[in-house]
């Protein structure tokens, strides 16, 4: 598992970093977006992979050894909201700025792409 | 009476009344001058109380922590000697608040001045209360800071703006120096607290670090205190109002390095380096301002140097290191306010009432202003050192010192000398700017007819010169009980004897004190009426310290300007491929140095479906990479695929909170992007000049690919060596055991986010409030390109159908397009919102939550625009999501302030379970409340800005329509 995980996020960080060196903005966000899933799965990762295991505690004393590691889950939710909020800040500035320079170059002119 | 606490509101007294001035009226002369008269005198009232105990040798001490974690408490001290300073901060205050009332002109925005004059007072009286080197740091910035408003207060006049910017520049980077010294003083005392590192002065100054952290506090208290070579600024600082001339720099700012150096003595002083520094440094000053101000020809400059002057004296005696000098300087520190704040607020009447400053053209104006001649001549001589005044006193106990101190070295045997003539100077430029501006004929051709000023105008001076006069004759009633308390607070058991008295029988010093008066009067009859042509002062002018400064900056400019265009670029995609190259190369060094090896742990078995579910997510994932330039809609069908993957991922891993905000929020960005999609130009093949690609794009894009091949292999190998290492001890033991037992939630992410860490909650959805108001207002403005200005082509083939049908209207395709799903999702409606608010109400014990109900109720907002039309729904609905937005704000932070009502901490949660007929015990969590607030903002964010995109389609059609009428579009903004 943790091969296939580490390769899965290999592979996605990969594909981000390509897109987001493209010159076009709309690619851009789409590689942001595939290095939000690298990230957030690495994170998650960083308390090791465990199945069947979710952090739901009962009403006796918790054992903490009994249940995955909840810190990287609470991380991870709040950058999945907030990586929703940064795509839609990013798209709705490069479309602003398509508006105004009449390109969707990421720097707002068309040089060789 | 003698509460510590009460120190605490004289310190608030005059930031309070700064605040209050701020919003008065802009001609609200009279209140705001009595506002901050009375602050300033209530404040000297309530530490008039503490006298009996500060002269008893008693230190007063009020703390409350503040970063307890680092050692840092806020701490608030008054002893002898900070008593003294804080009542000359107040009462000189007092008195400059009074004259400015009648000296700033009503036309100006008086209460703007006072608001800025009191909070300096209070900042001022910071540094001298504050208790803590790190708290000390921050109110000398502060005064910094307002000094910087103050003397650019008439900001439209350039000299004022340039002296303003100088001030702060060279104060604020002498405040830089000052932190880092007092860092490193704390790390060798082990403590900021000023008690403790004054008892730690032998191990200070046999530290290693000594010298170091002396000479950056000494920059500190150098550059505040005009010291050469950082003196230039003073003279500069002269374009302020008189008021704050006279209180800034005479009373309070440029005496703080004093203060500093005088409450550090007896940790610093004493050593062979803190002798040579300090004594140089004040005696090329001492020098130098006196030899200036005689070349001056503005009243205010003339001051100005002879302040500067003064102030070397001060640090002069303070380097000699004997307990004696140290007596006198604090004396002089006190004579030097009073007779130099008088001779400030004097010129000041002068130019008030003359029109002018210069000397060449004052003359005679003793007959027109008898009072302001007769109370300036005081204190000219006091400043010059005429018996029976207080500056007489203090200049004497400096003749003194000078003469005493004898270890040999060649500053020691000349400096019976040059104080002679450093005080002959004194005397000459003090004869002058009297002679020259009250005596002689009648002026001409001045601006306006003299006359004395009002009478409230010049009672402060009175009041000043007043003290000149009795401290002068009776010293030892008069100020000697408050020195011997400041002496005491400050050298302990060092203290010496010192005697306060007039005559000390004829003795050198006297005869040198003769020799100066002599010398300098003479100097004066000889020279004086050539020194009217004289443009700059001789020697010393070359010196062109200001032009230097010019210099300095316009070439740190020049260098950051110039490294910008070697460096610098704007483009995006160079940048991204440094910043990724660098991380690699960083990332990859450790490995490099220390080698690579996977950890000790025994991987988890492979599980086929998972590695079938992660061939076909990577196989999206590099598919969307490769079609996201041509084929759009393709790559984010692929995209969403490698979410999905993930979002099983997450649910495989034990998190099913991510796999269901995942796939929430995967839903709202997939409408997101399809949304912008519209207004993106249509992508066509590349076509290169004579059919060839340049041989630089291969070469680009190959270099991307490596770059971003060994990024991903890069973040695999380091993910591997993570994922098979075992886990360390982390703070998670304790969310796990204490969520059920503290939080009163079974979940424990849950409590992480909305109880243990509902503080960055709270930053995070603040963040996500910003994100859709920074949307919502670019898209106000927002012009689509012209090309996808046009209707979509479905919609124009429906309203082509529609036409050519002879029983249709244009738009009733449209209209009846979607019906039966239109039906559906009306229905469904109030099933998701019912989803919504259950995700909401159970996720503090399951999976759910704030996040995830507030998404789901957006994606039911996001049902119903997409299949009724955006018109439709808000013809029915009222969409508000501003409004949302900022009462799940008001919620969520409300329910954290709750908390203070019942004195706890922000934020600190309360549960319990309250037994409801028929459905039973039901958890009751102050926790939910504040869910509730991140799910209102969740919901308006989401909402606002799917409709903020969504509203650019019908508006378009409008703005076409108002371009074939002949109208600008902008009329449509």
């Amino acid at each position: 598992m943790e091969l296939v995980l580490s390769l899965a996020i290999g592979i996605l960080t990969a594909s981000g970093l390509w897109l987001i060196f493209r010159p076009r903005t709309f690619q851009v966000i789409l590689g942001l977006a595939l290095l939000s899933y690298a990230v957030n799965l690495f994170i998650v990762a960083a308390g090791r992979l465990r199945s069947d295991a979710p952090p739901i505690v009962g009403k006796a004393a918790a054992d903490p050894a009994a249940y995955a590691d909840p810190l990287p889950q609470a991380l991870v939710l709040t950058a999945i909201v907030i990586s929703f909020a940064t795509t839609a800040l990013l798209l709705v500035v490069l479309l602003a700025s398509r508006g105004l320079t009449g390109t969707d170059h990421v720097d707002g002119e068309d040089g060789e792409s | 009476m003698h509460d510590p606490r009460l120190l605490l509101v004289v310190l608030a007294l005059p930031f309070a009344g700064s605040a209050i001035a701020a919003f008065l009226p802009a001609r609200g002369r009279n209140w705001a001058s009595a506002l901050a008269g009375t602050v300033a005198l209530a404040g000297a009232i309530l530490l008039a109380g503490f006298f009996p105990l500060v002269s008893d040798g008693q230190v007063l001490r009020h703390e409350s922590p503040w970063l307890p974690s680092l050692g840092l408490d806020f701490t608030l001290r008054l002893d002898g000697f900070t008593w003294l300073f804080s009542m000359l901060v107040l009462g000189i205050g007092a008195l400059v608040i009074l004259y400015a009332r009648y000296y700033m002109s009503p036309k100006d925005p008086v209460p703007r001045f006072f608001a800025f004059l009191q909070a300096f007072m209070g900042a001022m009286l910071g540094i001298v209360l504050s208790g803590n080197l790190i708290q000390l740091a921050f109110f000398w910035e502060l005064t910094s800071l307002f000094s910087f408003l103050l003397i650019g207060y008439w900001h439209h006049n350039q000299s004022a703006r340039d002296g303003a910017r100088m001030a702060l520049i060279v104060t604020g980077a002498g405040g830089v120096c000052l932190l880092v010294g007092f860092l490193l003083l704390g790390r060798i005392v082990g403590s900021y607290d000023v008690d403790a590192v004054i008892a730690a002065g032998p191990i200070i100054r046999a530290h290693d670090a000594y010298l170091a952290a002396l000479i950056l506090i000494l920059l500190g208290a150098f550059t505040k205190s005009a010291q050469f070579p950082f003196h230039f600024w003073l003279p500069h600082a002269m374009a302020a109002p008189t008021p704050v001339s006279a209180y800034l720099h005479s009373a309070t700012m440029v005496k703080a390095g004093i203060f500093l150096l005088i409450l550090l003595w007896p940790a610093l002083a004493g050593t062979q380096s803190w002798y040579l520094i300090v004594t140089t440094a004040g005696l090329a000053t001492l020098l130098l301002g006196a030899w200036s101000a005689i070349f001056q020809q503005d009243l205010k400059g003339l001051l100005a140097y002879s302040t500067i002057s003064h102030l070397g004296l001060i640090t002069l005696l303070l380097g000699l290191g004997s307990p004696l000098a140290a007596v006198a300087a604090i004396f002089h520190t006190i004579n030097h306010a009073t007779f130099k704040a008088s001779l400030f607020m004097a010129t000041g009447i002068i130019d008030h009432e003359t029109g002018t400053r210069d000397l060449r053209q004052l003359s005679g104006l003793a007959r027109f202003m008898p009072i302001t001649a007769t109370l300036a001549m005081v204190a000219a001589a006091a400043m010059a050192g005429v018996p029976l005044l207080n500056g007489f006193l203090s200049k004497e106990m400096f003749l003194a010192e000078a003469l005493e101190s004898q270890s040999g070295t060649v500053i020691d045997m000349l400096l019976p000398f040059l104080a002679t003539l450093a005080s002959a100077f004194s005397v000459f430029y003090s004869v002058r700017f009297i002679h020259q501006t009250f005596f002689g004929p009648a002026p001409t051709g001045l601006p306006h007819q003299p006359k004395d000023a009002p009478r409230w105008m010049l009672l402060p001076i009175e009041i000043l010169v007043l003290a000149c006069l009795l401290v002068g004759v009776l010293p030892a009633l008069t100020i000697g009980p408050f020195l011997a308390g400041a002496v005491e607070a400050v050298l302990g058991d060092r203290t010496p004897h010192y005697s306060l008295a007039i005559w000390h029988g004829f003795n050198i010093p006297l005869l040198m004190s003769l020799i100066a008066l002599a010398g300098g009067a003479a100097a004066y009859w000889k020279f004086g009426p050539r020194l009217n042509a004289v443009e700059r002062s001789p020697i010393i002018g070359r010196l062109k310290a200001r032009r230097t400064f010019e210099a300095v900056l316009a070439a740190i400019v020049e260098a950051a300007r110039a490294l910008h265009r070697w460096l610098g670029t704007g483009r995006l995609q160079v940048q991204l491929r440094l910043v990724i190259g660098t991380a690699l190369v960083v990332g990859a060094l450790p490995f490099l140095f220390l080698g690579y090896s996977p950890g000790p742990e025994p991987g988890t078995l492979i599980d086929p479906v998972f590695a079938l579910l992660w061939i076909i997510g990577c196989l999206c994932a590099v598919g969307a990479a490769w079609q996201a330039k041509f084929h759009r809609l393709v790559a984010l069908t692929l995209i969403g695929g490698a979410g999905l993957a993930t979002c099983i991922s997450f649910v495989w891993l034990s998190a099913p909170d991510l796999g269901l905000t995942q796939l929430l929020v995967e839903i709202v960005t997939l409408v997101l992007l399809l949304l912008g999609l519209r207004w993106l130009p249509q992508r066509k093949p590349e076509i290169w000049p004579e059919a060839r690609k340049p041989l630089m794009v291969p070469l680009r894009r190959g270099g991307d690919l490596i770059l971003a091949t060994l990024g991903g292999a890069g973040v695999a190998t380091l993910a591997y060596a993570m994922m098979t290492r075992p886990l360390p001890e982390t703070i998670s033991r304790y969310f796990v055991e204490n969520a059920y037992p503290e939080g009163g939630g079974a979940n424990v992410v849950n409590v992480i986010l909305v109880d243990f860490r509902g503080f960055d909650t709270l930053g995070e959805i603040s963040v996500l409030a910003i994100v859709a108001l920074t949307v919502f207002t670019l898209l106000r403005r927002f012009r689509p390109a012209p090309e996808s200005m046009e209707l979509p082509h479905q919609q124009q083939r429906q309203n082509a159908f529609d036409q050519a049908s002879e029983d249709r209207t244009e738009g009733d395709t449209l209209a009846h397009y979607l019906f039966v799903p239109r039906i559906i999702v009306q229905w469904l409606f109030p099933v998701v919102l019912t989803f919504a608010l259950y995700l909401l109400m159970r996720g503090h014990d399951l999976p759910g939550g704030g996040f995830a109900g507030g998404v789901t109720a957006s994606i039911g907002f996001l049902l119903l625009y997409m299949v009724l039309g955006t018109r439709a729904v808000e013809a029915v609905l009222d969409v508000q999501p501003v409004r949302w937005i900022s009462l799940g704000l008001l919620c969520a932070a409300g329910t954290g302030l709750a908390a203070w009502a019942f004195g706890y901490p922000f934020l600190t949660s309360y549960s319990r379970y309250v037994d409801v007929p028929l459905i039973g015990a039901v958890p009751i969590a102050s926790a939910l409340l504040f869910d509730i607030g991140v799910f209102a903002v969740v919901v308006g964010t989401t909402v606002l800005i799917l409709i903020a995109i969504g509203h650019q389609s019908i508006r378009s059609p409008r703005a076409r329509k108002a371009q074939d009428a002949k109208q600008p579009a902008e009329g449509e903004a």
